[in-house]
């Protein structure tokens, strides 16, 4: 059942729910942080309106920077506003930044210590018909790993507004993980959202099965959750936005109730949220698990229902993981 | 900025670089590894900004009015942490006995969780020029261009292979960031060989004047030249300033100049001694007054 304090959008699961962007919060947030804080500036490469920063710039002008497709200036350039105590947030694709700056963002951000916010749109196979060189499934893999570095990856619109707030008024670097397409809007204003804070949405009578998902995956939990309610298999549903720092103390929770746990999310297998996840239960609290993701291969063209799909991401992959799970 | 200095100024700053070129020296024996041609090649760039041409507080490097300097090639940092230790911002003996050492605050490569009076963390060739670009336009945004801050980016000639590098470059001179200064430490040669046969440069000075910068080409080891092309560089108002400064990589000690071997090496204690007495008697034109 769903959590009430979460204050789920009651359109969700009915045929009125609300499609947005992910991306688009992440624009609203930024105009909504460039209006109290004058020290916030914004940096694109040559996807102003894409990544949806052209909010931002339209209101802003002078303090945005338009740095054209090179994103290792973008990185860079971004570092050295922060010297001069600017707040700079960078936009482009995931797979571009920070697929391709890496080593920038690693020495001139975090090494540097410089609290540069990256905002990778376009994340996850579901990016669709633009094919495998743009959807990025590995960009959560190599940004856990530096140190410094929050990493968030909102569920919906709403929440990316959120945490794209919540992210400018931190002092570290960070990186804000979008996604392209529509996706149904969960969360409310009234839903709460910190950094750092796993939400239970959904918790069964006596749960057999955690499900731990993070960006727009967490809507295929909750309908799956639904599904497997009508087949009496109850379960929880972790919205795990957080990926670094890692809620440990919710994920132990959820799996010492239930004891076992299944993480999803559009991204490779390897290194990604649910690598995280098993690195803190392999040391703290070990409990059968799996983990749903991309099996070490490139993306593809395709609707992204049909990718999701192919990828085994879907409301029915994940109701097939958790009877595997529960029969292992 | 006065265009002419004066005689007793340039032997001032001489007196002063040959004190960084011992004290790297020193250090870089006792490190045991490190780079040698480079940090010598430029000690007189050095010599010159710490105790001339840069505004700056070694008692507080915090100074929000300080011009910055960002040292782009962060491998010849014997040279900015010398300079630094000699005008006052730390203690020499400290720079001399503890380089590359664990835990000194004098780290292989600069950085600032250890040594926060840099400005930069460095190493990975290439963005300088992009971080003091940025450092530029943030300074823009904040007091136009009437600004009277200067941002210097120290940088090397191989990093140009770099496209970072001309990433930096395109947009500086798009924003005509007339208060930034790149200084190319031109000194032809880079780990693997001669920077011409590497990856060619040249023609190097038409490359940034395409790119929209001001551009300057000077012997490096001249006080008078670099005084006047620093000098020239503050006085352009419509564009970023890069001064090619021709240098000799190891400069002060002939073992070493022009050497692609002491590019990424370090004196062993014999080779270090020939320096110290070289420096110290000027090549053996004056007597050496200490040991």
């Amino acid at each position: 059942m769903l959590i009430k304090s979460q204050k789920i959008s009651p359109k969700f699961f009915t045929e009125k729910v609300e499609m947005l962007p992910v991306r688009k919060g992440f624009g609203e947030g930024l105009l909504i942080a460039g209006e109290s804080d004058e020290r916030i500036v914004g940096l694109c490469a040559d996807l102003t309106e894409s990544t949806q920063m052209h909010l931002f710039r339209n209101k802003f002008p002078h303090r945005f920077v338009q740095i054209g497709v090179a994103e290792q200036n973008l990185a860079t350039v971004a570092s050295g506003m922060s010297a001069m105590g600017k707040i700079p947030f960078i936009s482009s694709y995931a797979m571009f930044s920070p697929g391709r700056n890496w080593e920038q963002i690693r020495t001139t951000i975090c090494y540097n210590n410089r609290p540069v916010k990256i905002a990778g749109s376009h994340a996850g196979v579901s990016v669709g018909p633009d094919g495998g060189t743009h959807q990025a499934i590995e960009d959560i893999a190599i940004m856990r790993v530096l140190p410094r570095m929050v990493v968030i990856v909102p569920c919906d619109s709403i929440q990316a507004r959120k945490a794209t707030i919540a992210l400018a008024k931190t002092d570290l670097p960070t990186y804000l993980r979008l996604a392209r397409e529509k996706t149904a809007v969960l969360t409310t204003d009234k839903s709460p959202f910190k950094i750092g804070k796993a939400e239970i949405l959904w918790e069964g009578k006596k749960p057999k099965v955690a499900i731990i998902a993070c960006g727009p995956m967490v809507v295929n939990a909750l309908l799956a959750a639904k599904e497997l309610m009508k087949k009496k298999i109850e379960v929880i549903v972790v919205n795990n936005h957080t990926i670094k720092p890692l809620d440990e103390k919710t994920i132990i929770a959820v799996a010492k109730k239930t004891g076992r746990v299944i993480t999803i999310e559009e991204h490779q297998r390897a290194g990604g949220m649910g690598s995280s996840i098993a690195e803190l239960l392999a040391e703290k609290f070990p409990v059968p698990m799996e983990i749903m993701g991309v099996q070490d291969r490139f993306g593809q063209s395709g609707t992204p229902d049909e990718l999701i799909e192919y990828y085994g991401l879907g409301v029915n992959s994940i109701i097939e993981k958790v009877q595997k799970i529960i029969a292992r | 900025m006065n265009l002419h200095l004066h005689d007793d100024k340039i032997k001032f700053l001489e007196i002063k670089a040959n004190h960084i070129r011992e004290s790297i020296i020193r250090a870089l024996v006792r490190a045991g590894s490190g780079h040698t041609a480079g940090p010598l090649g430029m000690a007189d760039i050095f010599s010159y900004l710490y105790f001339h041409g840069l505004r700056h507080d070694p008692k507080n490097p915090g100074w929000p009015d300080r011009d910055r300097l960002v040292l782009s090639n962060g491998h010849i940092c014997p040279v900015l942490y010398s300079a630094m230790a000699h005008s006052g911002y730390f203690e020499v003996s400290e720079f001399e006995t503890t380089l590359r050492k664990f835990g000194s605050i004098f780290q292989g490569h600069p950085h600032r969780d250890f040594l926060p009076a840099v400005e930069s963390s460095s190493g990975p060739l290439g963005s300088g020029l992009s971080k003091a670009t940025g450092m530029a336009l943030a300074e823009r945004i904040d007091h136009g261009k009437s600004s009277s801050k200067f941002f210097f980016c120290l940088m090397s000639d191989g990093e140009l292979d770099a496209g970072n590098s001309w990433e930096g470059a395109l947009l500086a001179g798009k924003e005509k960031l007339h208060n930034l200064i790149a200084i190319i430490d031109r000194n032809n040669i880079q780990i693997d060989g001669f920077t011409e046969d590497i990856l060619p440069l040249e023609p190097l000075a038409d490359k940034w004047k395409a790119f929209g910068w001001h551009v300057q080409q000077i012997d490096g080891h001249n006080f008078s030249d670099i005084h006047s092309a620093i000098g020239e560089a503050q006085a352009v108002f419509d564009a970023p300033s890069v001064i090619i400064a021709r240098t000799i990589p190891g400069k002060g000690v002939k073992e070493f100049e022009r050497k692609v071997e002491w590019h990424g090496k370090s004196p062993n204690k014999e080779e270090a001694a020939m320096a110290l007495k070289e420096l110290r008697t000027l090549g053996g034109k004056i007597t050496s007054e200490h040991e």
